[in-house]
């Protein structure tokens, strides 16, 4: 963790990416480098980045987002400045892509340069807990789709296997145990577990990387 | 129990819907509902079933109209403008007494609005949308498990009673995830004579019409529906009772307010305030009975909705009257908070309320 310059985080529609992204630089800030973070999703209308602005300020992220997120425009556009996330090299840089192969498509275009400069993390987000990859021939057949469209091949595997606000430790475990079992049919290694923060305990400590995850609050009704 | 999975709601639906053996999806793209059209794009063919994405609106329902006047189950899903666009096709659906289920993920409005959630479209689906003497079963979800178990339930209501069914969800309800279990039973098979499947499978024509050349038989037509829909009004209502013992202010909310109703109502709770709701979870047939029991219990009613109060005549047409309804809303998009419904609760505390 946290070795590249450029990490991706992209997956199955619903995965978990924005929670993982979000914390992920969250977590670079806190080790004191300079983080923006890059939110290409150009599918989801809700539920998206500027969610957790307040926190990302806060903690001295900045924010790449299309101005209209959230918003009643119902554009799928990127921030012009997204491109900073290749050209700007003195900053670390962590990519939120939409889900699965059609979101996977904005990434498609910073690609070349991701590859060029040869120091990043593509990471394939995955919860076993999501119908469509609940196996490993579903995982598979949604990682070989986005790597088509976003022109990039992931470089590991993040298990963020999670029932929402439901999800136990055993939850995450079964997760470990499907993404080791993906890791060895694709020859990708386990970056990490997105574990939520109050589930770390005694029991995770067979997890060999943890990246806590604080949720982002949406609003009180959920 | 069943293994849960997590859901978007958009996509539990789509789900659902196809465990209820809808083999025959027509739709169009709109936002904040695409992801049940996505779905069904993807299902759809590994199934053996159709999902056809039509010109417009008004093809998209007429086709469904076809399907369902075949016997088959079938389903169409919009957000506000795309419903005001199937609302012909709706009525004709109701005036052939055809069952379909039709999913309303709604949005800000009127006219094109927003593509933030609302239930402003409360009064197109209980009082019309389309025209002439008809009603829709309405089905309101406040969970992704209901979004499951609604779907399931409105297609085998259409069937039974042989009338359109609608989900009236909301923006926040097709997007938001939680875990679902997709374990939903047998479903129930009706038989339907009346479908145009051929001479092999019927004797006689079977025709499908909704056109009357006769306005007496048209009338017997329309007085025969509506003694249909007084026994949907006596044996289909559907609603959750929330903390309403020994409750002083009965608050009404419905899908996705009635999450943040209930929110207030603990807060409300903990200060000593005698708060409860009752939630309708059909929105016709309308929990009237329910409320008027309240009326004769709490001093006042709170209705808590996404709009401009257009379920507050109802309650008030529900409980006679007898006592004071008020009302808090947001519109354009906007979700209250549950301060915000506290706050009015408050107000109404101390009689600083003003009735709607």
């Amino acid at each position: 963790m946290f070795d590249k310059r450029v990490t991706v985080f992209m997956g199955h529609y619903g995965s978990g990416k924005t929670f993982t992204a979000v914390n992920y630089a969250l977590a670079l800030a806190k080790l004191g480098k300079p983080v923006s973070i890059y939110d290409l999703d150009i599918v989801n209308p809700y539920f998206r980045t500027v969610d957790a602005l307040e926190t990302l300020n806060k903690n001295g992220v900045e924010l790449v987002v299309s101005p209209f997120a959230e918003t009643n425009v119902d554009i799928p556009a990127m921030n012009a400045k997204s491109y900073k996330m290749v050209d700007d090299k003195s900053r670390f840089a962590v990519a939120d892509i939409g889900g699965d192969d059609r979101g996977a498509l904005a990434l498609g275009r910073f690609a070349d340069k991701i590859k060029e400069e040869n120091d990043y993390d593509a990471l394939f987000v995955v919860n076993p807990f999501r119908p469509e990859t609940r196996d490993v021939e579903g995982a598979i057949q949604v990682k070989e789709e986005i790597e088509r469209a976003g022109k990039l091949a992931f470089t590991g595997i993040v298990n963020n296997a999670n029932l929402g606000l439901e999800t136990n430790i055993e939850d995450v475990l079964k997760g470990l145990e499907f993404a080791e079992k993906l890791s060895k049919v694709t020859g990708l290694p386990i970056k990490f577990s997105a574990v939520r923060r109050d589930l770390i305990s005694e029991k995770t400590e067979i997890i060999k990387e943890i990246l806590p995850i604080d949720p982002i609050k949406y609003g009180d009704w959920l | 129990m069943a293994e849960k999975v997590l859901m978007k709601g958009n996509e539990a639906l789509a789900e659902a819907a196809i465990m209820a053996g809808c083999k025959y999806y027509f739709g169009y793209p709109i936002t904040p509902q695409t992801e049940v059209a996505a779905y069904m794009a993807k299902r759809m063919p590994k199934i053996g079933g159709t999902f056809l994405q039509a010109e417009s609106e008004v093809a998209a329902i007429n086709m469904v109209l076809g399907v369902a006047a075949c016997g088959k189950r079938v389903m169409t899903s919009s957000s506000s403008p795309g419903i005001s666009l199937k609302s012909e096709g709706i009525s004709y659906l109701a005036g052939c007494e055809l069952p379909a289920l039709i999913v309303n993920v709604q949005r800000g409005g009127p006219g094109l609005g927003g593509i933030q959630p609302s239930q402003s479209d409360y009064f197109q689906a209980l009082k019309g949308g389309g025209h002439g003497d008809y009603k829709l079963i309405v089905l309101a979800p406040a969970s992704i498990q209901e979004m499951v178990d609604l779907t399931f339930k409105g297609f085998d209501l259409a069937d039974k009673y042989r009338m359109p069914a609608m989900i009236l969800a909301d923006g926040t309800m097709g997007q938001m995830m939680e875990p679902v279990s997709l374990e939903l039973g047998e479903v129930k098979e009706y038989a339907k004579p009346w479908a145009t499947t051929g001479k092999a499978t019927h004797e006689g024509r079977n025709i499908i019409n909704s056109l009357s050349l006769s306005p007496a038989q048209l009338e017997e037509w329309n007085i025969n529906r509506y003694e249909r829909y007084k026994i949907v009004e006596r044996d289909e209502v559907m609603y959750e009772e929330f903390m309403m013992d020994d409750a002083e202010t009965c608050v009404v909310a419905f899908g996705i307010t009635s999450r943040v109703a209930k929110n207030a109502i603990m807060e409300a709770r903990k200060r000593g305030m005698k708060v409860g709701m009752i939630r309708p979870i059909t929105l016709w047939p309308f929990p009237k009975d329910a409320l008027k029991k309240a009326a004769s219990k709490v001093k006042n009613f709170l209705t808590v909705e996404l709009n401009m109060g257009q379920m507050v005549d109802d309650v008030k047409l529900a409980i006679d009257c007898s006592k004071p309804v008020y009302f808090y809303g947001r519109t354009g998009g906007v979700i209250m908070t549950p301060d915000e419904v506290l706050n009015k609760l408050n107000e109404i505390e101390k009689g600083e309320a003003k009735q709607w």
